[in-house]
């Protein structure tokens, strides 16, 4: 539009703009609501399916909305496998995990980020390339490693090594270390305390939402392990929920009993769900913490 | 913390600080003209000698290190287990593959060195070829498809509009549930009679392929179910975004700058450094597919959907063949550490980085 027109018609270029803008959020929020059902729909399918009766599960065309709903699926699917137990293990396994790296992560981060030493960075950087590390890579070499400990069907190799540091997590927390102001460290040591009780009580109490974030994250990613309890569970009263459901697919699969399937894996997905919402905003910002600076 | 010799850890159950008469005037490095701290420490322990002469013995047994060094052994301390668990289950784990890779070895028994001969075996492996295809064509569909449609996604929702946050939580809920889960929920969607998206297809009339029982769709289906975990890299996303200073945009406006420009020459450009990384962790995680095969195709139909890191697993669990495991899993090894280098070495091409163009 040429400017002689915009001065002699003062609104128009006001109106098109307006419209233009909301031309623009309406198709976003379409987009964006068109994808949100593409995404929900799988996980409504899933909960649905295990609130179905078996004949409800295959019927054409498909149904919708079970009536009445089958809460009775989940009381089944418990009395028929011992889940509780399995949720249990997980549980175990995850709170172990998550004890071991906030532990040692946060020492190696607080060390890397506050304390001075010749080579540390070299260290930190080495340390750091572990993550470009493929996990297929150490598979085999570490399953001999435990398997030569009489660590096989224990949960020693799950476990352990998160007592000695996770690459991931050292990088996240010494990010928020060395965004956290000296004065504070400074004051504690002039007023005698020592190293690690100025980590201990100054500077572990500031980082919580870190702490926060790695928790979740480790969490998510122990309760989601598949590969690792696969290889070194063999009794099934040890397998972790993960290892379960991929026990209860094989066993079933011979007679299709989809609407229990659902209910196990909406089981095995509640404590994710619930975990995320009540952390969300943590979790997110502490992703954002990780996101690449330099 | 400086005065007191060999308190480096500052532990809760060491022994109390000695008299204050001798500490007050020296545990302030303000009150010093010098206010160096290392003379603060030679001046304390001069006033401690000058106190206590006929000390008890333990006293002469007392750290009395520089600060320097103390903090360096805290610095190691606080590090070391980090570093150790680094030796044990990185770097020994990674040198023990290499020895492996050339031995012939069964979990029982003792291994047998074999030379290259497990690498022999797996270049004229018809089945070894079939594992890197497969894993080369998901690597190839999905790290662009993960880039474009999360980048995508992400700029969607970076609009300051109402509701952003129902969305970002919708998109990324997926991205936190588990392999095994989703892999079953897929098993049952993707089912060729009773599942929602042929049953769907079937309402409108179209007959929809066997997705996992056809070798033509099998890795496709495997592509498709991997796009529902996209909202992973929105976080990271968002937050690269938010950092982008408004000035640029509000520049391009005014030099008449499209919504296409803008994206090409200030949004590309100022998020190439999180591009650089999605890409390298992408192309990683790309080359890691094992839960969904396992559980959703089981690498079939006829080894179409036969993933590097399945036909690892089988051989070394499944034949227990460990030492031609581990000459694949170096071989991959390989293979991520050149991608990985061709990628740094494309940097300097494509990537931004502002605070060194700042410091230039």
């Amino acid at each position: 539009m040429s400017t002689p027109t915009r001065a002699t018609l003062p609104r128009q270029p006001f109106w098109s703009r307006r419209m233009r803008r909301t031309l623009l959020k309406v198709l976003t929020y379409l987009a964006l609501v068109t994808g949100s059902l593409l995404f929900l729909f799988p996980l409504y399918w899933q909960v649905s399916t295990s609130l179905k009766t078996a004949q409800d599960t295959v019927r054409f065309p498909p149904v919708w909305f079970p009536v009445p709903l089958q809460w009775g699926n989940y009381p089944e699917l418990l009395h028929r496998f011992p889940f509780a137990l399995y949720m249990r293990n997980s549980v175990f396994i995850s709170a172990l995990v998550i004890l071991g790296t906030l532990l040692s992560s946060s020492l190696a981060a607080y060390g890397f980020a506050r304390l001075r030493m010749p080579g540390r960075d070299i260290i930190f950087m080495v340390l750091l390339s572990t993550l470009m590390l493929p996990g297929a890579v150490l598979l085999i070499p570490q399953f001999v490693m435990f398997q030569s400990l009489h660590w096989v069907n224990t949960y020693n190799p799950l476990i352990v090594p998160a007592f000695f540091g996770n690459p991931f997590s050292i990088f996240l927390m010494r990010q928020f270390f060395m965004g956290v102001p000296h004065d504070l460290e400074d004051a504690a040591r002039i007023d005698g305390a020592g190293y690690l009780r100025t980590y201990g009580q100054i500077v572990l109490p500031l980082a919580r939402p870190a702490l926060l974030a790695v928790a979740i994250y480790t969490f998510l990613s122990t309760w989601n392990d598949f590969l690792g309890p696969l290889i070194y569970l063999s009794d099934e009263q040890k397998y972790t929920v993960a290892v379960a459901l991929r026990y209860l697919q094989g066993s079933v699969r011979t007679r299709p009993e989809n609407h229990l399937l659902m209910a196990a894996a909406t089981l095995s997905i509640i404590p994710c769900v619930l975990v995320f919402f009540f952390a969300q905003r943590q979790f997110i910002q502490g992703t954002v913490i990780s996101g690449v600076k330099g | 913390m400086i005065a007191y010799g060999g308190r480096w850890g500052g532990l809760p159950h060491l022994p109390p600080p000695p008299p204050a008469a001798g500490r007050q005037g020296c545990a302030w490095p303000v009150a010093t003209p010098s206010g160096r701290l290392l003379e603060l420490e030679e001046a304390s322990v001069q006033l401690d000698r000058a106190l206590k002469p006929a000390g008890p013995r333990a006293n002469a047994h007392r750290f009395r290190l520089s600060l320097q060094r103390r903090e360096a052994i805290a610095c190691a301390l606080f590090i070391a287990p980090a570093v150790l668990g680094f030796l044990v289950f990185s770097l020994f784990p990674l040198l023990t593959s290499a020895a492996l890779s050339l031995t012939d070895y069964h979990l029982a028994g003792w291994p047998r060195y074999v030379g290259l001969a497990n690498y022999a075996t797996l270049f004229g492996d018809d089945l070894w070829w079939q594992a890197v295809r497969v894993t080369g064509i998901y690597a190839l569909c999905v790290v662009p498809l993960w880039l474009i449609n999360s980048l995508a996604l992400a700029l969607l929702m970076n609009q300051n509009l109402r509701g952003m946050n129902v969305f970002r939580t919708i998109y990324y809920l997926p991205a936190m549930l588990s392999g095994v889960a989703v892999s079953m929920l897929w098993i049952w969607l993707l089912s060729y009679r009773y599942g929602l998206i042929n049953t769907s297809l079937r309402l409108v009339g179209v007959q929809g392929p066997n997705w996992v029982g056809d070798k033509r769709w099998a890795l496709f289906s495997i592509i498709l179910m991997s796009q529902w975990s996209v909202g992973w890299y929105l976080p990271t996303w968002l937050g690269a975004l938010q950092n982008i200073p408004t000035e640029l945009y509000e520049a391009a406006s005014i030099d008449g700058g499209g919504w296409w420009a803008r994206i090409r020459y200030i949004t590309l450009p100022m998020l190439s450094a999180v591009i650089f990384y999605n890409l390298i962790m992408n192309i990683i995680w790309a080359t890691q597919l094992f839960t969904e095969v396992f559980m959703v195709t089981g690498g079939g139909p006829q080894f179409s959907t036969l993933s590097y890191m399945l036909y690892l697993y089988n051989n070394a669990f499944g034949y227990s063949k460990m030492g031609v495991a581990s000459a694949m899993s170096w071989l991959l090894f390989l293979a991520v550490l050149l991608l990985t280098i061709a990628v740094f070495r494309s940097s300097p091409a494509w990537v931004y980085y502002e605070a060194e163009r700042r410091r230039a």
